[in-house]
């Protein structure tokens, strides 16, 4: 069995990298080239970029950018955003990307998405489904960012991108982005197994013990992450380290894991105790007279 | 200088050998040039002839539809060329995910297409099951037979596939092999060919271990 993946998401509006807090509230990050890079070196296994603006302004996430990100690393590189058809894949692979991530497209045209899957293959092609939970608690996928009601229930939904071709499942949950509060694991428990193809989890990750609590179901592929992984040095590698402490199925080939520190509540790397930092400390040598 | 992912400078006097990532509009050469530039080695993406012919060591990749793919290769022209350069004078070649699959008889994906058939063997769909999904996607470990072109990598290393059909082929060609419900091809080796279902130019540290091996390979180093 493949070991379980870990995805680093860089959202990007006017192309910069920003934080989203439930697709309305955009705080700013930063370079996406930059961002992507210490992606990579903090061990990523895998990165999302996505121009949540690209849809509503009629246009493509842009092949330069997608070049930029996709050459600041070595891991696989996802884009999206505004993909309408078959020579905006092409332009967008052509550019750097392993796969291409449709949400739009996917509401709106699956004849398109068959077309793509027959063209690329399953495996290229990734299908975003944003959901929302009403005050009665019923799920419905939106589309266009959160915008749009598509009416659909999610496993309805997501049962249909598989049969057009779609090879993995990006699952959103709308009410948690941003929220710091966890996935929503309902929601998850109730799409992730019905689906045949690998489902990756997004929305309210804010430590590592969200991620344990997702990684622990079968159902889950991947866990995608975005908010916290910014203004932390050593992200990745600090939070793939606590999931290893704790026996999660994380890669952890990289050059500098934190294996047996301890670590704080929020997931971070805890100051030592003092009594330690002072054994740590210099050592007095006397000097000796020749 | 320990940095295992350093490009070496032992090369013997040879001249930089000229690789070529061969370019049938089928996936990701900017993502193997890339890697190939961080090696040291600034390798050229080409379709035609003449530009096949002047090179040393070529790279296949490929993303995508096998039947796609083999329509490309052929409406190229360059099969002919291909088969002197790697079959007959024995240039070594690199080929990466679909890459891999294109060198086999034929695949069963989308129907029935026939391959380039440089070796004996099929593809055909992966198995999956509630637990191994397909198609197969992420990080997986490796168990290689001690090829020299994982020389410096760790058994159960683990790389980046992606794919919803695999390989199956005599076991005297496999260097390597992975888990996914079933056992799997994960990469072949016969003589001047190696070739891989994972991306190595997507593989970080590992990957580019294994693409240095084949950089040191061109050589006449390994």
């Amino acid at each position: 069995m493949s070991i379980k993946r870990f995805i680093g998401c860089l959202l990007v509006k006017q192309g910069i990298v920003v934080q989203s807090i439930g697709f309305e509230t955009y705080l700013p990050v930063g370079k996406p080239e930059i961002a992507a890079r210490f992606f990579d070196e903090w061990g990523v296994d895998e990165t999302v970029l996505l121009d949540i603006d690209a849809s509503k302004e009629n246009r493509v996430i842009d092949p330069d950018l997608v070049k930029k990100v996709s050459r600041a690393g070595f891991a696989p590189v996802t884009a999206g955003g505004g993909i309408r058809d078959t020579e905006d894949i092409r332009a967008l692979l052509e550019a750097g990307v392993d796969k291409i991530c449709i949400n739009k497209l996917a509401s709106q045209d699956l004849a398109m998405v068959e077309e793509a899957s027959r063209l690329f293959g399953a495996q290229c092609i990734v299908g975003s489904v944003d959901v929302r939970r009403s005050e009665s608690g019923a799920y419905s996928v939106f589309a266009d960012s959160g915008s749009r009601d598509c009416g659909a229930d999610p496993v309805a939904y997501a049962k249909g991108l598989v049969d057009a071709g779609v090879g993995e499942i990006f699952l959103t949950s709308i009410d948690r982005d941003g929220s710091r509060s966890g996935y929503d694991m309902d929601l998850i428990k109730m799409v992730a197994p019905e689906l045949s193809v690998p489902v990756i989890v997004c929305g309210g990750a804010g430590n590592p013990a969200h991620l344990e609590e997702a990684l622990k179901l079968d159902s889950v592929s991947a866990v995608a992450a975005a908010n916290f992984l910014h203004h932390s040095e050593q992200s990745i590698s600090v939070m793939k380290s606590w999931l290893r402490n704790a026996d999660a199925d994380v890669r952890g080939e990289y050059h500098a894991m934190y294996r047996n520190f301890p670590f704080d509540d929020a997931g971070r790397v805890a100051k030592l105790p003092d009594g330690e930092l002072i054994e740590q400390s210099f050592e007095f040598v006397e000097d000796e007279p020749i | 200088m320990n940095d295992p992912t350093s490009p070496s400078n032992g090369t013997n006097g040879n001249a930089v050998p000229k690789i070529c990532i061969l370019n049938y509009g089928m996936g990701n050469l900017g993502s193997v040039q890339n890697a190939l530039r961080f090696l040291g080695i600034e390798a050229r993406i080409a379709s035609d002839a003449d530009t096949i012919e002047a090179a040393d060591a070529y790279i296949l990749p490929g993303v995508g539809a096998f039947g796609e793919a083999m329509h490309n290769l052929n409406k190229l022209g360059i099969i002919k060329t291909l088969e002197t350069e790697i079959l007959e004078k024995a240039k070594p070649l690199f080929g990466i995910c679909l890459g891999l699959q294109l060198l086999a008889e034929d695949s069963q994906e989308k129907g029935f297409n026939k391959g380039l058939g440089w070796f004996e063997g099929h593809v055909v769909p992966i198995e999956g099951d509630a637990l191994n999904r397909v198609p197969h996607v992420g990080w997986n470990g490796i168990d290689h037979s001690g090829d020299p072109a994982f020389l410096k990598i760790e058994q159960q290393g683990s790389f980046y596939f992606d794919h919803s059909f695999h390989l199956e082929c005599d076991p005297k060609l496999v260097a390597a092999t992975c888990d996914h419900g079933q056992k799997m091809v994960a990469a072949i080796r016969q003589r001047n060919i190696f070739a891989t279902q994972f991306h190595p130019e997507k593989s970080q540290r590992n990957g580019l271990k294994l693409l240095r091996n084949f950089v040191h390979y061109c050589f006449g180093n390994l």
